[in-house]
């Protein structure tokens, strides 16, 4: 099952490299309870991407987990150009967690029915975190949305910058018409139509407007291995120490 | 991470008039080891000095976290990188927790942060000085924890109910930590020469604000009678010292690493460690503002001061209509 693979390193990489920018946050959270949830939200990502690349070690006879994250360079990397982009201020980096983890619950419960064993297993296992994720995104969107005057022209602008990115997500890559075939998952177009439907009510609700998807150019690229020039800097980062002696225990 | 208390006010007798009747009372109460909950009647200075003692501890946890938090996204692997995370993420949390037992005293968490940022109030010099490398970090984890520890359960057993409470709590947190540090210090300690070599460069740096870290030798410091009565004040800075290299030289030379001081050694006889003053000069320099960090220190907290005020304006107007179950 050569495919799969495919899939699991797009949903890690996106993971990790979302992670890696929610942990940036540490020590500039506007009040101290969000330094706090960035916290939390940065180790559950990097979390579930590791044990992504556990599957992908145990299960697909790829690298060691720390080696496939640590020693890949950004072309090897299959992680969409949205979670690539810089936090910039707390507005985009809100409106990104915001639409990531819409996705990604979507996904996991998707691939909760997977026939593909390891997906379906870890997806039930992580089905709980993912809910208190989407609960602080919603709480904070309407907290945001339907507030001050500026409160809401910044995020109405956060949306728009985050939007075409965010589509971006849903990148078709090679295998994924088999995939879908073979009852791994449904596609990603099948998570893309249920996460427009999700985001636009809750949108909706606290009085922002989505832009019209079908007027919008999604930014594609990060699932053939084309990237912003912000992924090459944020790995050489990432693998400074452990690039230093790749050999060695760290 | 570090409970502060080097630091006090200079005691103003003549300030406020406290009804001796009352101050009589309340002594009592100490003396018998009671504890003082918010509610109760306190010295005007007794009210004062926790503050700034308290406050102080908050400031030294979110700003102790900047140091190993620049190492977050470069901890070589995932299993260092997540323990880095949780671990920095604890010491964010601590602040919270002491803001909060801070404010039952009558000052809210935005004048303390303000008072951070105009430099009013201080936090613990030893977050001035900058982790260079990833052995920092272990170092950080190890020692500066284990000097938090010794200071932070010597304060938990003050009189002020909420600050010992919130200590407890942050004492769990913290013994977790230091077996953290303690791993990944025997990790480094018996990895490759430049993992050992990296090691013993840092414990180097470190050995001067780590000896600065309990504050100045009692016979310098300005001795505060009424605060260890008041059980503000819990041990002396030597006695606190002397139990940090009592217990924690040992765990450094038993894995073959040396400490920067000729000097520093037990003597049998009393049974008291000696060393080699540190440069107290050096000392109240960075305190004062002239560390090596400061200014990078609190520019950060300012970035976040400056740049999280739309969002908190924000949260003025509470339109949360949903309740948050717990975790
Ligand atoms: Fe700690
Ligand atoms: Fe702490
Ligand atoms: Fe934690």
């Amino acid at each position: 099952m050569h495919s799969i693979k495919n899939l699991l390193y797009n949903i890690a990489d996106d993971l990790l490299i979302m992670g890696h920018r929610h942990s940036e946050w540490t020590g500039l959270g506007p009040i101290l309870e969000e330094d706090i949830s960035f916290s939390s939200l940065a180790q559950d990502k990097i979390g579930l991407a590791y044990q992504i690349y556990k599957i992908l070690n145990e299960t697909e006879k790829e690298d060691l987990p720390d080696r496939i994250a640590f020693l890949r360079n950004e072309s090897q990397y299959r992680c969409c150009q949205f979670v690539e982009l810089p936090n910039g201020e707390y507005d985009f980096s809100l409106i990104r967690h915001f639409l990531f983890d819409h996705a990604m619950d979507l996904r996991f419960r998707m691939f909760g029915k997977s026939n593909y064993q390891p997906l379906s297993f870890l997806s039930r296992k992580t089905a709980g975190e993912m809910k208190y994720h989407i609960l602080h995104a919603d709480i904070w969107i309407k907290q945001l949305g339907n507030n001050n005057e500026i409160s809401h022209v910044r995020m109405q602008k956060a949306i728009e910058v985050a939007f075409p990115y965010s589509l971006g997500m849903f990148e078709t890559f090679p295998f994924e018409k088999e995939l879908i075939e073979l009852g791994i998952y449904q596609g990603e177009q099948e998570i893309k139509i249920s996460w427009l439907e999700k985001i636009s009510m809750i949108l909706k609700e606290a009085n922002f407007n989505l832009p019209d998807p079908e007027k919008i150019k999604p930014v594609f690229g990060g699932r053939t291995g084309n990237h912003t020039g912000f992924l090459k800097p944020l790995l050489e980062e990432m693998n400074e120490v452990y690039s230093s002696d790749p050999e060695t225990e760290w | 991470m570090y409970g502060g208390g080097y630091i006090f006010d200079k005691l103003q007798d003549n300030q406020v008039n406290d009804d001796p009747e009352k101050l009589l009372l309340f002594e009592e109460r100490i003396a018998r080891g009671e504890k003082i909950e918010p509610r109760d009647w306190m010295p005007f200075d007794y009210r004062r000095q926790l503050i700034r003692l308290i406050e102080q501890h908050a400031h030294s946890e979110i700003i102790g976290a900047l140091p190993e938090g620049t190492w977050i996204t470069r901890a070589p692997g995932f299993k260092r990188k997540l323990a880095l995370i949780a671990k920095v993420q604890d010491e964010i949390g601590h602040g919270q927790l002491l803001y909060s037992a801070a404010e039952t005293l009558g000052k809210s968490r935005e004048n303390m942060i303000n008072d951070l940022l105009n430099g009013k109030s201080k936090y613990s010099n030893v977050f001035n000085y900058p982790a260079e490398t990833w052995a920092d970090v272990t170092v950080i984890g190890f020692l500066i924890d284990a000097g938090a520890i010794i200071n932070q359960i010597t304060n938990s057993k003050g009189s002020y109910a909420p600050y010992c409470r919130a200590l407890e709590r942050i004492c769990y947190e913290e013994s977790f930590h230091l077996k953290q540090g303690h791993e990944g210090l025997v990790f480094l300690a018996t990895g490759t020469f430049v993992q050992r070599e990296m090691l013993q460069d840092a414990l180097n740096r470190w050995w001067e604000p780590i000896m600065h870290f309990f504050g100045p030798p009692d016979k310098a410091s300005v001795h505060s009678e009424k605060l260890m009565k008041w059980k503000v004040k819990m041990a002396s800075n030597d006695d606190m010292r002397q139990e940090f290299l009592n217990t924690y030289v040992p765990k450094i030379w038993e894995l073959g690493l040396t400490l920067p001081d000729p000097k520093l050694k037990k003597n049998t006889e009393t049974n008291k460690w000696e060393y080699t003053e540190p440069n107290w000069e050096t000392f109240w320099q960075v305190i004062n503002g002239n560390g090596p960090c400061n200014k990078e220190r609190l520019k950060v907290r300012m970035w976040a001061e400056e740049h999280g005020r739309w969002v908190r304006d924000a949260l003025k107007t509470n339109q949360l209509t949903q309740s948050v179950p717990l975790a």
